[in-house]
C-alpha cells in the first residue's frame, strides 16, 4: 500500500506542477487578438470547466465506490443490474450539455465563414517551402513577395545559439493595418499546407487547384506567428507564417515604401 | 501467450498435427492461431514503440540532432502505420481468435483454413512496411493518412505501403467475416444473442465495421496507385481530380477504424470490471445499444477530420453536431461501468487496474475528443500536439491498457499459469505515470501552437518536449517488463486453478478446465 500511495503521490504533484506551469502562461492558447479567436478563447475556457464538472462528477462517484465498496474490507456485492429510469436520465442530461456547448459554437462558426465584404484582400500560396503572398484588392493592391524561413541553418544544426524567435522568423512579413477586415484566399502550387496563425484564431488548407478563403481583423499593432500545419513535406516545420499588424497611417508608408521598391525592381527589368 | 497446448492434444483426438515450425504454418486451431497474433502484435507494438522513441529522441531537444527532417517523417508515417495496422488491430484480432469461440462455446472458428491464411497474410505486409526503410528515398513519409499530393510525390516506400496495406485490409477482412460467422452460427445452444458476453457483442459490431470500411480504404490506396503510376488524376486537380476527395474517402474509413480499435477494448473492459466487483454488468442491454449507436454514429462524423479542409458552413455544423452526439453513448459507457462497480466487491488485480485505468485516461481523451469536435477550438487544434495528446489518451491509455488487462485476465486460461501480481501491478503503475507524464503535457504543447509532425521547434516548447520524452523512454521500457511478465508467467508461474477469478462467469472460466484444452468445447455446453 505505502508504495501505491508513493506512486499516487508522484503522480497528483506531477500533475500539479503541469498546471502551475500552464496558468496563465505562454502553455495556454495563446493571447487572442481578434473577435474570432477571442471566441474560441472564451469556449475553450468554458468548455473545460464543463469537463472538469463532469469529471469531478463521475470519478468522485467512481473512488468513492473503489475506497468503500472493497472485497478486502469485507463489503458484500448487491446484486441489481439495470434500471430504466438512471439509464434514461444520464442519456438526457449530456446531451442537454451538448446543446450548451454547440450554441455559442454554432454561432461562431457563422461569423468565421462569413468572408463577405472585406476591406482588403490578400492570396497566400502554400509551395514547399514558402509562402508567397499577393495583396490582390484594397490598400496596397498589387504588392506581391515570397516569405521564406529567416532563421540561419546554423542555428537548426546546433551550431550557433538559438535566437527567442527561432524557427518563427522570416524575411518577408505579411504586413496588414489594424481593425480592417482582410480577407484571406489560399491556394498551394504543389501540395497541401495550411495557413495558420493562433493569435488571430484561423487555421486554413492551402489546396493546390483550389481556393479556399478565410478572413481576420487584427485589433491591436503587433507581430503574430504562426507555421504551416499541414504535413507538407521535409521542411514541412520550417515554413512560418508571421502576420505584422500596423496602425492605418504606418501601414500608409509600408504600402508606399513597397510600391516604389517594386516599381524600381520592374523598371530595371525593362532597362535589362 | 504460446507454448501452451502442446501436451493437452493427442489422447482422446487422434488428429495427428505436425510439430514443431509446420504446426504454426499450418494450424487451422483458433488458440495457436490467436496466439501467432498476439506475439506478432507485441513484435509490431516493440518495432513501432522503437520508431516512436526515436521521434521523440529527436524532440527531446530544440535543433535536429538524431533524425534529418526526411527520416523523422518517414518515423512518424511508419509509427503511425505500424501501430494502428500492425500492433493494435491484430492485437484485437488475436483476443478474438482465442476468446470468442471460448466464451460462445465453438470448438474453433467457422472458417479455420482461411483463419490461418489471414493471419500469414500478415507476415509479407508487415514485411513491406518495415523493409521500406531501407529502400532507395526511404519509406513513405506522409503521415500515416498519406493525404496526396504529398504521397503521390514520394518513391517505391510508399508503393510498398499501398500493397501492404492492401495486403492487411484482405486480411481484415477475412478475419472480419470469419468473427461475424463464428458469432451467428456456432453459438451454444440456449446462447441468445442478447445472453452473449459483451466482449463477442463488441467484435460482432467491430466485425460488420471492418467488412464496411476495409474496401472503402482498399479503393482509395488504389485510386492513389493509379495516380501515381497509370496516369489518372483521382486526386490531382490539373487532371480534373481533387485532392480534398482522397480525405473524405480515407476519413470515411478513418473514423470508424478509430471505433474498430476502441470497442473490443469496451468489450475487454466490460468483461473485467464485473467479474472484479463481483457483481453482474450494469445495464447490459443499454450497453449493447451504445455499442451499436457508436458503431453507426461513427460512419458519419468523417469530415471532422477536416474542419480546416475547406467545407460548407452546413457541413462544419452537421459534422461538429454528429460528432458531439458520440459522447452521449460513450457516456452511457462510462456510466454503466461505474454502476456496475458501485456496491460491489471489488478486488484490484492488474486487469483491473487496467480496467480502471483504461476509463479514467479514456474519459480523458473523451472529454478532450469533444473540445476537438467543437469547430471554432478545432481550428486552433487541429494537426497541432493537442491531438497527438487526444489520441493517444484514446489509443494507449484506451486500447492498448484494456488488451494489457485483457492479457493478464485471460493468460492463466491460456497458460494454465498465473503472472506475478505484483510485477503485474508494477508494470500498471509503471505505465500509467509515463504514459501520463508522455502525453499530459502534449495537451499544452497543441495549445500553444507547436504542430504536429515537425522534427524541430521553437525554444518556448523546450521544457515539455523534454518531459514529455522523458515520459516516453520510461513507458517504452516499461513494456519490456510485460514481456518479461508474459514469459515469466508462460515458463514458471504457479499452477492456475480452472477458474482463478471468483466473479468469471462466462463459459471459458465456468464450463472448460485450466488451461484451455487444445480442442475445446466439441460438445457444446448447454447455455441456461
Amino acid at each position: 500500500m505505502r508504495s501505491k500511495s508513493a506512486v499516487a503521490l508522484a503522480g497528483v504533484s506531477a500533475l500539479a506542477l503541469y498546471s502551475s506551469m500552464a496558468v496563465g502562461s505562454k502553455y495556454n492558447l495563446p493571447e487572442p487578438q481578434s473577435v474570432i479567436a477571442k471566441d474560441i478563447y472564451d469556449q475553450h475556457i468554458l468548455l473545460l470547466w464543463i469537463c472538469l464538472v463532469i469529471f469531478i462528477g463521475v470519478f468522485g462517484v467512481m473512488f468513492y465506490s473503489v475506497l468503500k465498496h472493497r472485497k478486502s474490507l469485507g463489503y458484500k456485492a448487491a446484486n441489481f443490474h439495470h434500471s430504466t429510469a438512471v439509464e434514461i436520465i444520464w442519456t438526457v442530461i449530456p446531451c442537454l450539455i451538448l446543446v450548451v456547448m454547440a450554441y455559442p459554437a454554432t454561432k461562431t462558426v457563422i461569423a468565421m465563414k462569413d468572408t463577405s465584404s472585406p476591406d482588403m484582400t490578400i492570396k497566400a500560396t502554400g509551395y514547399q517551402w514558402m509562402w508567397g503572398y499577393d495583396y490582390l484588392q484594397g490598400e496596397g493592391e498589387g504588392i506581391s513577395f515570397y516569405s521564406k524561413l529567416s532563421t540561419p541553418r546554423a542555428q537548426v544544426e546546433n551550431k550557433a545559439p538559438k535566437g527567442e524567435n527561432y524557427l518563427l522568423e522570416v524575411d518577408n512579413r505579411v504586413v496588414v493595418p489594424v481593425g480592417k477586415k482582410v480577407r484571406v484566399i489560399l491556394t498551394a502550387n504543389d501540395v497541401i499546407h495550411a495557413w495558420w496563425v493562433p493569435a488571430l484564431g484561423i487555421k486554413q488548407d492551402a489546396v493546390p487547384g483550389f481556393i479556399r478563403d478565410t478572413w481576420f481583423t487584427a485589433d491591436k499593432p503587433g507581430i503574430y506567428r504562426g507555421q504551416c500545419a499541414e504535413l507538407c513535406g521535409k521542411d514541412h516545420g520550417f515554413m512560418p507564417i508571421v502576420v505584422e499588424a500596423m496602425e492605418a497611417g504606418e501601414y500608409s508608408k509600408w504600402v508606399a515604401a513597397q510600391q516604389s521598391a517594386s516599381a524600381v525592381k520592374t523598371s530595371m527589368h525593362v532597362e535589362k | 501467450m504460446a507454448a501452451v497446448h502442446g501436451d493437452a492434444h493427442g489422447h482422446e483426438h487422434d488428429d495427428h498435427h505436425p510439430s514443431g515450425i509446420m504446426r504454426w504454418i499450418t494450424t487451422t486451431n483458433h488458440k495457436d492461431i490467436g496466439t501467432m497474433y498476439l506475439w506478432f502484435s507485441f513484435a509490431m507494438f516493440l518495432t513501432g514503440g522503437t520508431l516512436a522513441l526515436g521521434i521523440r529522441a529527436e524532440l527531446f531537444q530544440p535543433g535536429i540532432q538524431i533524425l534529418q527532417p526526411e527520416l523523422f517523417n518517414q518515423f512518424t508515417t511508419l509509427h503511425g502505420l505500424i501501430m494502428v495496422f500492425g500492433a493494435i488491430m491484430p492485437a484485437f484480432v488475436g483476443f478474438a481468435n482465442w476468446q470468442v469461440p471460448l466464451m460462445i462455446g465453438a470448438p474453433d472458428m467457422a472458417f479455420a483454413r482461411m483463419n490461418n491464411w489471414s493471419f500469414w497474410l500478415l507476415i509479407p505486409a508487415a514485411t513491406l512496411l518495415v523493409s521500406s526503410f531501407f529502400l532507395p528515398g526511404g519509406a513513405a513519409a506522409g503521415g500515416w493518412t498519406f493525404y496526396p499530393p504529398l504521397s503521390t510525390q514520394g518513391g517505391l516506400g510508399v508503393d510498398f505501403m499501398i500493397f501492404a496495406v492492401h495486403i492487411l485490409g484482405a486480411s481484415s477482412i477475412m478475419g472480419s467475416i470469419n468473427i461475424i460467422t463464428t458469432i451467428l452460427n456456432m453459438r451454444a445452444p440456449g446462447m441468445t444473442l442478447m445472453k452473449m458476453p459483451m466482449f463477442v457483442w463488441t467484435w460482432l459490431i467491430t466485425a460488420y465495421l471492418l467488412v464496411l470500411v476495409m474496401p472503402v480504404l482498399a479503393g482509395t490506396v488504389t485510386m492513389l496507385l493509379t495516380d501515381r503510376h497509370f496516369g489518372t488524376s483521382f486526386f490531382n486537380a490539373a487532371g480534373g481530380g481533387d485532392p480534398v476527395m482522397f480525405q473524405h474517402i480515407f476519413w470515411f474509413f478513418g473514423h470508424p477504424e478509430v471505433y474498430i480499435m476502441i470497442l473490443p477494448s469496451f468489450g475487454i473492459v466490460s468483461e473485467v470490471i464485473p467479474t472484479f466487483s463481483r457483481k453482474p454488468l450494469f445495464g447490459y442491454s443499454s450497453m449493447v445499444y451504445a455499442t451499436a449507436s457508436i458503431a453507426i454514429l461513427s460512419c458519419v462524423v468523417w469530415a471532422h477530420h477536416m474542419f480546416t479542409a475547406g467545407m460548407p458552413t452546413v457541413g462544419q455544423l452537421f459534422f461538429m453536431y454528429a460528432t458531439m452526439l458520440i459522447a452521449v453513448p460513450t457516456g452511457v459507457k462510462v456510466f454503466n461501468w461505474t454502476a456496475t462497480m458501485w456496491q460491489g466487491s471489488m478486488s484490484f488485480e492488474t486487469p483491473m487496474l487496467f480496467a480502471i485505468g483504461f476509463i479514467f485516461l479514456f474519459v480523458i481523451g473523451g472529454f478532450s475528443g469533444v473540445i476537438c469536435a467543437i469547430v471554432p477550438i478545432d481550428i486552433q487544434v487541429q494537426d497541432t500536439y493537442y491531438v497527438i495528446a487526444h489520441f493517444h489518451y484514446v489509443l494507449v491509455s484506451g486500447s492498448l491498457f484494456a488488451l494489457f488487462a485483457g492479457a493478464y485476465y485471460w493468460i492463466p486460461k491460456w497458460t494454465g499459469r498465473m503472472y506475478n501480481e505484483t510485477l503485474g501491478k508494477t508494470h500498471f503503475w509503471l505505465s500509467m505515470f509515463f504514459f501520463n507524464l508522455t502525453f499530459f503535457v502534449q495537451h499544452f504543447l497543441g495549445l500553444a501552437g507547436m504542430p504536429r509532425r515537425i522534427p524541430d521547434y521553437n525554444l518556448q516548447f523546450a521544457d515539455f518536449n523534454m518531459i514529455s520524452s522523458i515520459g516516453a523512454f520510461g513507458f517504452g521500457l516499461t513494456q519490456l517488463l510485460f514481456l518479461y511478465v508474459m514469459i515469466n508467467c508462460i515458463r514458471s508461474g504457479e499452477k492456475a486453478p480452472q477458474k482463478p477469478w471468483d466473479g468469471a462467469t462466462t463459459l471459458e472460466w465456468t464450463h472448460l478446465p485450466t488451461p484451455a484444452p487444445y480442442h475445446s468445447f466439441e460438445k457444446p455446453p448447454v447455455v441456461q
